[in-house]
């Protein structure tokens, strides 16, 4: 393959990497915010307490500067894969496109609408009417959301389509198989519920910054209420659906869970290894832990719900486990090498009008299809389809030690709310203000666990970063990451800069417009 | 009807005050990501080659079977 230029591929790879996690920043606040504001204006409007109101339009003030800043970041991630990925674009075919096009009448129609009529609409509709647009607001985004990851979800287990050989595009055979994909579903649970944690707090971090500074303390102290409330909802069902999703790792991509926990070698009642850290070796793929603290049976049970169960580790992907029913990488290039080539005769034979060749051609390639991708690896090291174990690794412990965190928080925040001693612990008050970028790392660690994991591949099996890429030159590619991280940082510091200054600024200029209503 | 609508956004739009400075950022960011990006740096690269669909099918083809020869 000396013709790929693996300098375009991880400079692609890095540019998708920059954007993606850049846009991230700005989602998952959008996604619970919204909610919180809802849940806000609903007790205005049930209460009638001006107060209430004055809260929720505070909130809105940030939720929207943040949506503002966030709106179209994630549109570079579709110029992206025209330009960089251009072979993946084709061979996606219609299973992007049907989600992505509802998505974009679902965010245009939804949101365009419904947030005109929350911010502009105080006073001119009913009250309840400006609740149902607050409210369809959030859904809208989470919805919008829904058709993000439906598309992401098949690239991390690809169903309910048929690959036409004819065009090279994977065509939509069961719309519903793909909406309705577990791996899919999880996602998006897992995904928006991470968002509401975020977004809790947030709200919280904001307000404990008001009760040390000894302002707006009535705001902050009712705010906390309502987000630590909705925060430790969501942080308990982000354990079922952070479970589900690892369920379907381990079913769907086990070298993903092999590198999430650093298990190189299989085991029955395998542990999981609540902290751990790899040692430094030059031996690749072969880390050991220099300290772990392994819950025996952890992982088995997290996997497949048995404490007993087997867990294949990296070295029984790679070379195979008889006795657990699990193929080589090196059969499965030899079956991926069959597909490719069976396609390329295909090919051919059809041009010379040799259907009946063509036809069983077409079979031995269907007959394969299901490790297309690997045959690209052939004649390489069938290491080079491992993912890096220990960026996984750490994501995800990272991850999961700050979603374990975040549950007690939100439950020692409430407490103190509740029992209206939160003014006197200085302390918590300003780790909550800390906790704030701690949520901004879980999100970030979760998209690289969700990504880097199933490396190399852009769609699991069948499509690995090297089939996908343009031919382009690397340079222009180069040139983008810097023009995008240049873009990204400015619109990162307007964020923070006009955050920081509209909190600073607070609610106290919108005690007036609050009491017309 | 059309007018209350149109008065409902010229209204809101006036008593922006934050506002103002996101829309003139929204303007900025879409005028680098659809004008500069898009143009110059993002342009379908598959379009970009080929007029249409079939070639699209056959230049990809080629590729997908012929990268590792």
């Amino acid at each position: 393959m000396e013709h790929i230029d693996f300098s375009l591929i991880d400079w692609s790879r890095a540019q998708f990497a920059l954007t993606a996690l850049y846009h991230w920043i700005f989602v998952p606040l959008t996604l619970g915010l919204s909610f919180i504001i809802a849940i806000m204006e609903s007790l205005y409007v049930k209460t009638g307490n001006p107060e209430w109101k004055r809260i929720t339009k505070f909130w809105m003030t940030l939720f929207g500067i943040n949506f503002a800043i966030g709106v179209a970041t994630g549109i570079i991630l579709e110029f992206e894969f025209g330009t960089n990925w251009s072979n993946y674009s084709w061979f996606v075919g219609d299973i992007f496109g049907a989600p992505l096009a509802i998505e974009g009448i679902m965010a245009f129609f939804l949101e365009s609408t419904f947030i005109a009529i929350m911010f502009f609409g105080w006073n001119k509709v009913s009250k309840k009417f400006h609740l149902l647009s607050s409210w369809l607001v959030a859904i809208g985004s989470n919805l919008s959301a829904l058709w993000i990851l439906v598309a992401n979800g098949w690239m991390q287990n690809p169903l309910g389509m048929h690959f036409n050989p004819d065009t090279a595009r994977n065509e939509m055979g069961n719309f519903w198989e793909v909406l309705l994909s577990p791996v899919a579903v999880n996602k998006f649970l897992h995904t928006i519920t991470s968002g509401y944690v975020l977004a809790s707090i947030f709200v919280i971090g904001i307000s404990a910054w008001y009760v040390l500074k000894k302002r707006h303390v009535n705001l902050a102290k009712r705010s906390m209420v309502v987000a630590a409330t909705f925060g430790l909802i969501a942080s308990l069902y982000l354990v079922f659906t952070g479970d589900g999703s690892a369920k379907q790792v381990a079913k769907h991509q086990p070298m993903k869970l092999a590198a999430m926990e650093g298990l190189y070698y299989g085991s029955d009642n395998a542990p999981l290894v609540a902290i751990g850290v790899l040692e430094n070796t030059k031996k690749p793929y072969e880390e050991d832990f220099l300290m772990d603290l392994p819950i025996p049976g952890g992982l088995s049970f997290l996997a497949f719900g048995n404490m007993n169960a087997f867990v294949p580790g990296i070295h029984d992907l790679v070379h195979g486990n008889k006795e657990h029913g699990i193929i080589s990488y090196n059969e499965k290039i030899e079956m991926g090498k069959k597909a490719i080539d069976a396609l390329a005769a295909y090919k051919t034979l059809k041009k010379e009008n040799k259907t009946d060749e063509a036809a069983a051609q077409l079979k031995i390639f269907e007959a394969n299809f299901k490790y297309f991708g690997y045959g690209y690896y052939f004649g390489h090291n069938p290491h080079e389809l491992i993912p890096p174990v220990k960026l996984s690794f750490y994501a995800f412990h990272i991850m999961v030690g700050l979603g374990t965190y975040f549950i007690l928080f939100f439950a020692l925040i409430l407490y103190f709310n509740l029992k209206n001693k939160i003014e006197n612990k200085g302390l918590i008050l300003r780790l909550a203000v800390w906790t704030i970028p701690l949520a901004y790392i879980a999100q970030e660690a979760g998209w690289i666990v969700a990504e880097v994991g199933r490396q190399p591949w852009v769609i699991q099996d069948l499509m690995p970063t090297i089939a996908a890429v343009s031919k382009i030159d690397s340079s222009n590619v180069i040139i983008t990451f810097f023009l995008f991280l240049a873009v990204f940082t400015a619109l990162l510091i307007a964020e923070i800069k006009i955050l920081l200054a509209q909190i600073k600024k607070g609610p106290g200029n919108l005690i007036e417009s609050s009491t017309k209503n | 009807m059309i007018r209350k609508i149109i008065n409902f956004y010229k209204e809101g739009f006036l008593s922006m005050e934050v506002g103002k400075k996101l829309w003139l950022i929204i303007g900025i960011k879409l005028f680098i990501l659809f004008i500069v990006l898009k143009l110059f740096f993002f342009q379908d690269f598959l379009s970009s080659k080929f007029d249409n669909n079939k070639a699209k099918s056959d230049y990809v083809l080629e590729e997908l079977t012929n990268l590792n020869k």
